[in-house]
Order: structure tokens, then sequence, then C-alpha cells
């Protein structure tokens, strides 16, 4: 696994996200209140095939905590990808981590 | 349908477009009859059909656009054709031709008859003086509300339904009012003694004196020939400056009967069950038919001959064999109700009665089979029963142990639990007899289609759409089907909030929340989701709480108004510059191609008189705007839910036929409510004149140029479906059109749900144009002043947000593609 720095964490804004392009691919990353907790998936919406899972609105449902994508609103598990309206479709996840304020996703 | 050869083709004459003449109409077009069938339509009238039922509101304020029964469009369809303003005069019978006034011949297949009725004015001398009138058509009531602006006193010969209507008109015209009828009681049809007692203390209560078994003898004139006053063969000379007669109606057979088809002695077009007449090629229908052995003077009958000569069209076996004519009104404010056999005709029958002379409410029952049957019955004054009752006498509903306690006040709950409900109802009632729809129909729409609200229910169903006296049992049979299936019924915003938005707005605005943090903390769950987020931004946007992107609220905003842009298909965004009221500049227009070509955007001109640019990222998008900014332009504001634009017409300035400078209104409105969060976008358009060109009647809210000043519609919607606005109110000056506008805009952003836009919010509101009229203009819920402050705030503390984002470093850093490239 090689970690490849993006960013640092005070440039995410809390509980929205942001697109970063790692090694070619484009990755959400988001970080969420109010523990701060970072998450990486595809930025690739699989409904519309366009980049912008990053664009759209975090929020929970039930515990889980998830996001919107903005083009046709289905909703996305932030931990594993899972898509919360159509159980035979997911996004992949990236690991993502904090070293010295900074933000790293591993790619494999 | 090419392939069916224009060979084929049948053409049906339709001699009348009155209400059942289009009934027919519709249901010609609802069942496809297009296909085959040309529908050539003779209108004698000088407008299309409309609600001769609703007539009297007239005086209150409808216009004739609202009493239209007419759907915009719909003779645009293929195979409708109409003569507004032409009448069948004669029926060549063996040519199968008919010739019309305007000596257009027409050759038919078959021939409807749907030519109605002409008030009955009784031959007493004096009738036809200046100032004697009847009241049946819209012209009738223009000529009677301009004669009446120079009288003061006014009669209405006739104490019947249609009597008491005209009545209430002349009250409304501000008229001293005297009713006069012929019979010892009102409307001798359907109530009896006890109830027209009631009936008539109740309307001489509101000022209007009743004469009974009174018989006009003469009306004489003053020294101008003009109606002076009335003489009777009882009792001392009336005073009247007017007279109107409303003394039962009279079947219109004069075509029948000079084209020689069986016509009854006392008049009206003999038909058979398929009310088809003594020729086979044409039918009769509606108060000019003696069908199944009598007139029948109420549209609902009406419709069901349409329906039935439709069916028979179609190759189907329908008949028509008599009709119910149970009936519920309010006659001036009176609640006034008649079903099944009030009168206790059939052996065998009782009646059980409740007078109270105090309450001024009368109520009689009439029961068979030993109290065991509910039969019929007459309420006035409260006919709140009526429903349920009809029901048990049309044998649709059991009637229960003790049907005495149904005409009772509800005393201790006396009829609670009684198993009276909707759910009683056996699946073939029928519950809109105007439409007549049954309740296995609307059931099965509200499980098929899953409806949810009784908007959804009367536009699936037709079912309330008529007279809409049975909107509340719809309205309970909805709530009742979706409890059966197990659908809470409940309108909260979405899981982090058991609030509706209306309730969640006057938590923000009352309690002052200033984020939405603040309000999940106090009044929510969870961390929000992408549902309460945007809404609760539009709400604090609404109330003012300034740059829509600063601080906790950035992350609540969908990605439009986050990038304030409109997301497009491929992930990139579309840029709107305002145009207000669709002028703009040689420079200005130069400014947005100069932009387009260095930044390779597709172009398109909108509907709403703007300029779109295609094909912008996020990243491109500062420098977009301040290059358009540099131009003299500003947000348009495509991408929030918020007031878009105003459309407008050139007007008087250019137009050879407008009243009034359209473009200068469009924009000064279009300026005052300019970034305005509401719940669903905004639209609005000001035509110069009542040729309406800039489609001010498809809007939320639509201002019409009149030459006493502007009229001003709510609530229209064109889009997935369509919707005509109404006319709020009428030839107001431009303080009181923007005062109204403001409070109208303010009202449907505390009140609306979600996404819902103002069409939508209109249909759901109980009361309808009455209720919103006497909230915008008589205030009578005591808001306006908080409403105009709101909007004040609004128009005082307006920014272009893209100005204030460009101008912004820390802003302008957050449109980016990548946070690392």
């Amino acid at each position: 696994m090689t970690w490849e720095d993006v960013c640092a964490v005070d440039d995410l804004l809390p509980d929205r996200g942001e697109c970063a392009l790692v090694a070619g691919v484009q990755v959400a990353i988001f970080r969420v209140s109010p523990n701060g907790e970072l998450f990486a998936l595809s930025n690739l919406d699989p409904f519309s095939r366009a980049h912008v899972l990053s664009r759209g609105v975090v929020g929970s449902k039930g515990d889980v905590p998830k996001v919107a994508s903005p083009m046709y609103k289905q909703t996305f598990d932030l931990r594993t990808g899972q898509c919360l309206d159509d159980p035979s479709v997911a996004v992949p996840t990236f690991p993502v981590r904090v070293v010295d304020g900074r933000v790293k996703v591993g790619l494999p | 349908m090419a392939a069916t050869g224009v060979e084929t083709r049948r053409t049906l004459v339709l001699a009348g477009h009155g209400m059942v003449g289009h009934r027919l109409l519709e249901v010609l077009v609802e069942r496809g009859a297009t296909a085959e069938w040309d529908l050539v339509t003779f209108c004698e009238e000088p407008r299309l059909a409309y609600d001769r039922v609703g007539l009297s509101s007239f005086f209150n304020g409808s216009s004739a656009d609202e009493l239209s029964l007419v759907s915009p469009g719909f003779f645009d369809g293929v195979g409708l054709d109409v003569r507004v303003g032409d009448a069948v005069v004669s029926i060549d019978r063996e040519a199968r031709t008919v010739v019309a006034a305007s000596g257009a011949r027409v050759t038919y297949d078959t021939l409807v008859l749907a030519t109605g009725s002409v008030p009955f004015v009784p031959p007493i001398a004096g009738k036809d003086l200046p100032g004697c009138f009847v009241y049946r058509t819209l012209d009738d009531l223009e000529a009677i509300r301009e004669y009446a602006a120079g009288c003061r006193i006014g009669a209405v010969v006739g104490g019947g339904l249609l009597g008491l209507e005209a009545a209430n008109a002349l009250r409304s015209l501000g008229l001293e009012t005297h009713v006069v009828e012929f019979a010892p009681r009102l409307m001798p049809v359907q109530v009896d003694d006890g109830g027209a007692d009631v009936l008539r203390r109740r309307i001489e209560e509101l000022g209007v004196a009743v004469h009974t078994s009174m018989s006009t003898t003469e009306i004489f004139a003053d020294g101008d020939g003009a109606v002076a006053g009335m003489r009777f063969a009882e009792g001392d000379d009336l005073e009247v400056d007017m007279v109107v007669f409303s003394a039962g109606i009279r079947p219109r057979d004069d075509l029948a009967r000079a084209a020689g088809l069986d016509v009854h002695e006392r008049g009206g077009v003999i038909v058979d069950e398929a009310c088809r007449t003594s020729d086979a090629a044409i039918f009769a229908i509606g108060e000019c038919a003696v069908a199944a052995g009598r007139i029948w003077g109420l549209v609902s009958p009406g419709y069901q001959m349409a329906r039935v000569v439709a069916d028979r069209l179609l190759g189907g076996d329908a008949t028509f064999s008599g009709a119910d004519v149970s009936t519920k009104l309010k006659l001036m404010g009176v609640d006034v109700a008649s079903f099944g056999d009030g009168f206790a005709t059939a052996p065998g029958s009782e009646s059980i009665t409740y007078a109270d002379p105090v309450a001024k409410v009368y109520k009689r029952l009439v029961v068979t089979d030993g109290g065991t049957r509910v039969s019929g019955g007459i309420l006035v004054g409260d006919a709140t029963a009526y429903q349920t009752l009809l029901q048990m006498a049309r044998g649709d509903m059991p009637t229960p142990e003790h049907p005495e306690l149904l005409i009772f006040p509800d005393v201790a709950g006396a009829r609670s639990g009684g198993g009276t409900g909707v759910e009683a109802l056996s699946a073939s009632a029928t519950i809109c007899s105007c439409n007549n729809v049954s309740k296995a129909t609307i059931c099965e729409l509200i499980a098929d289609c899953g409806l949810t609200d009784v908007g959804a229910v009367k536009s699936a169903t037709r079912a309330g759409t008529g007279c809409g006296g049975c909107v509340p049992l719809v309205t309970e049979l909805l709530k009742a089907e979706l409890r059966k299936a197990g659908v809470e019924v409940h309108n909260h915003l979405c899981e982090h909030f058991a609030y509706t938005r209306q309730e969640l707005f006057d938590i923000v605005r009352v309690h002052r929340v200033a984020s939405f943090s603040e309000l999940l903390a106090s009044h929510g769950r969870g961390r929000g989701c992408e549902i309460c987020k945007p809404a609760v931004a539009s709400m604090l946007a609404s109330l003012g709480s300034g740059y829509i992107l600063d601080g906790e609220q950035a992350t609540l905003q969908d990605t439009n108004d986050h990038f304030l842009a409109n997301l497009q298909r491929d992930g990139t965004y579309s840029v709107v510059p305002r145009v207000p009221g669709g002028e703009i500049t040689p420079d200005q227009l130069i400014a947005i191609g100069e932009v387009a070509k260095e930044f390779g955007l597709y172009t398109k001109i909108t509907g709403g008189q703007r300029i779109d640019l295609f094909g912008a990222r996020v990243d491109q998008l500062p420098a977009i705007w301040r290059r358009l900014i540099d131009a003299g332009m500003e947000s348009g504001h495509a991408y929030g839910k918020a007031l878009r634009t105003v459309k407008s017409c050139v007007g008087r300035t250019w137009c050879r036929y407008g009243v009034q400078d359209s473009t200068s209104m469009a924009i000064e409105l279009e300026l005052r409510y300019r970034g305005l969060r509401a719940p669903h976008k905004i639209k609005s358009a000001v035509s110069g004149c009542t040729r309406e060109c800039a489609e001010a009647q498809g809007k939320d809210f639509g201002v019409i140029a009149t030459e006493r000043g502007w009229n001003l519609y709510v609530c229209g919607n064109g889009g997935m479906k369509p919707q005509h606005a109404v006319l709020l109110a009428e030839d107001l000056d431009r303080d009181s059109l923007i005062r109204y506008i403001d409070r109208f805009l303010m009202f449907y952003i505390r009140t609306a749900d979600r996404l819902e836009r103002t069409a939508t919010w209109f249909n759901k509101l109980d009361g309808g144009i009455d209720y919103l009229r006497r909230v915008i203009i008589d205030d009578a819920l005591g808001i306006c002043e908080d409403l105009e402050a709101e909007m004040a705030r609004h128009v005082a503390t307006y920014e272009c947000e893209w100005k204030a984002t460009i101008e912004d470093p820390e802003r302008v850093r957050r449109f980016r593609t990548f946070i690392n490239a």
C-alpha cells in the first residue's frame, strides 16, 4: 500500500466533500462531524456516470453516515460505499488517514 | 390514425356549448372518440362553456375566466372544432345538415342538441321595461351589474333555488333586496314548510325581504320609462328600481320543433333511454330534453345524459332512466339539502323532525320499514349529516339502530362509534355524483397509483372536481385507505425532524434560530441529510441570514447553491446572468458572447428570456462571473429555489395594444424579489394587455395590465402539470400590487411544503382562493404586517451572491475541481 499525500486536514470543511486526483483516480474525501472522521470513496456516481459524489450533501440514515449524489440523489454509506437505495450497487472505497495534520489516501 | 382513412371519419355536430355540451365533448375526447369522429361545436354565447352553477360567485370577484370549464388548449386537439358566437338556427334532417346563424352549413352523421333552457318570464305587464332582467348567462349578469350601479332597490321574482341565487347577487351588489314568491313558501320543490320557515328567517336576518303567496300583476314605469315598482294581486305596491326574473326555466326546443321532432306538450325534446330523439341521428341532452318523462333542471342528470350519448356513439348501450335529484347547496351562506323521498310520499313512510328555532336549524328524516331504513330527508341550516344520510337513503350504507340520532345535535358523542364513517360505505357507493365516481374507483386508484394527497386523488379520479361537495368525503376516504394500507399518515420533513416544513419554519422564525446545528440540537435528531439540510438552509435564507455559503451554511447547500450554478448531466455547470424583464443592452450581449467564446460554452436562450451558458467547470466559474459582473450583470439565481425571472412582453412603449408599461413593471418586480429563497422556484410574468403575450397566467404570480391598473394572478404553473393561475385581485395600483405580492410570496414561503410549487400548495389550501383573499387582502390572520416586514428586510439586504463571492479570495478558493491539483 502506498499513501498519497492529498491536502491538510484543515483544507476540508466539516460535512462537505472535496475531490482529489490520486494517481489519476478521482477520489471523493469527506470529513464528518462531530469527530472529524475521514472517509474516501470513488468520485464517480454509478447512476449518472458523472464524477460528482464529492459535491453531495453529507448526512446520516439512522447511525449510517452517508452522502447523497447531487445528480439523482441516491445515497451511499460513507464507510462501505454501499448504495442505500439499491443493494446491488456500491462504489469503491479507499483507506484514508491523517499523518502530522496531512490527509493521506492509500492505494494498493 | 391516418391508416384508417379519411373516408371513415364521421361528423358529430353539437348544438350548444353549455355545461352539459362540454361534458359530452370531454367524455368523447377522454374515450378516444376523436380517432373516428370530427366534433363540430356551435357555441352561441361569446364565450366557451362556463360554470353556470357557480354563477353568483361572479359578483364576489370571480372572473369569467375562472368560471370557464374548458381547460386551456382543449380545442387545439385533433378532431375538435368550435364556432364561438355562432348558433345552429335550422336543421335539414333530410340532408343531415345544420345551418348556423353565420350562414355556415355543416353536414352531420350525428347531431346532439344541448341547447339548454331559457328563464321563464311570466306574462305580466311591463316585463320588458328597461330594468327587467333574467338570470342565466354571464352576459345577463354583466347587464345586471351595470344597471344595478344606478339602483337602490331590487326585487327577484321567484323564490326557488335560482331565485335565491339571484337575490344573493343583488345583495352582493349592495341593493336593498326583495324576493317575491307565488307559492306560500321558499324553495317549494326542495323543502317543506318547516324547512322553508327556517330558511326564510335566516335569509331575513341577512336583510333580504321575503314576500310569499304574492303574485305580481304588473311592473310599472316612472317618467323615464324605466322600472319604478311592482303591483300585486294581494297587498301594496312595492317600489323597486330593477326586477330580476328567476321563476323557473323553459327548455329551448324551437330547433327541434321546427325540424318536426317529437316535443312534449309542456316543452322539451322527447328522448328515449339512449337520449335519442324521434330521429335516430339526433340526440338531445341536458335541460332541452324530456328524458325519462321529465325535464331535469340540474347539472348532474345532464352529465349523466352526456355520458350515455358518448357511450352510444362509441357502440355502447348505456341508458338514462332518471337521476337522483338530491341536492346540497349553500344559499346566501345557509345550508339547504334535500335527498331521497324528502316529502315522505312513499306509503308507510314516517318522518322524524328536529327543529331548533333559536339556532335556526331544521332537519327532517324520512324512514320506512318501521324506522329501520332511511329513505330521504330535508336539512336546513345544518347539512353536515347530508353525505351520511344520502348514502343510507341510496342503500349504500346500512341504517343504524337509532337513525334519529343522526339528525340530533351530537350531544356527548351520541353519533361516535356508530359505524357511519366512510368505511361503512359499500364499494359501489357514488362518492362524487357530478362525475359519477364510485368509492371502488377511488380506492383502486389510491392503491394502484400510490396516491397520498387529496389533490392527486382529485386529478386522478376527477372526484371532487365538480361542485366540490364531496371533497371532505374524498379526504376521509383517502385517510382511511392509507391507514388500512399501513401508510403512516404524517408529513414529517425527514427522519431527523418530526415536524412539517411549515412547523419548522415557524420554529426557526419565532425562536430566531440562526443555524442548522442549533435547530438539530433543539428540535431534531441524528446528523441531518440531503432533505432537511437544504430545506433548513432555504428557511434561513428566506429569513435573511446573509451570504448563503458562510460558515456552516456552506455544508447545507445542494450542489447548485453550493457552487451558485446549475449542475448538468456530465457534472459541469451552467451559468445564467439575470436579465430583468428580458431587457438587455447590446454591450451585455457582447460580453456574454465573449465569455462563451473564451470558455468554450454552449449558449441557449432560455424560456425565461435569458441566456444560459453551459459546460463550465467549477474552477472556471469565478473567472466567468468576474467578466459578467464587470459588464454590469449579476447572478440570475437559476440555481436556487428562488425567484427566477419575471418575463414580460414589450408593453405600451412599443406595442400598439399595450395599456401599461409591462417591461418596467417586470423589471421592478424582478429586482424587488431577486434572490428570494422559497420552498421551490418561483416564476413570474407581466403582460401589458389582455392578449397576455407574457403568459402570466401560467406563473406562480402573474400580472396583467388593465385600463385601470393591474390584475394579479397567483398559483399558476407550466411544466409537468400545467395549471391556470387564479385571479387574486383586480385593477390594482402599483403600491397595492406590490403589497399583495409581498404578502402572497411570504405567506407561501412560510406555509408551503419543501419542493412544493405554488400551484400544488394552492390545491391543498383549505378554502381555496376565498381563503387566500381573506389572508392576503383582508388580513384575516393578522399577519400581513409581519409578512411585509419580512419582505422589506429581504429587499433591503439583498446582495448579488456572485459579487459577494468574487470579492473575497477565501470564498473563491472553494471553487476548485481538485483539492490537490
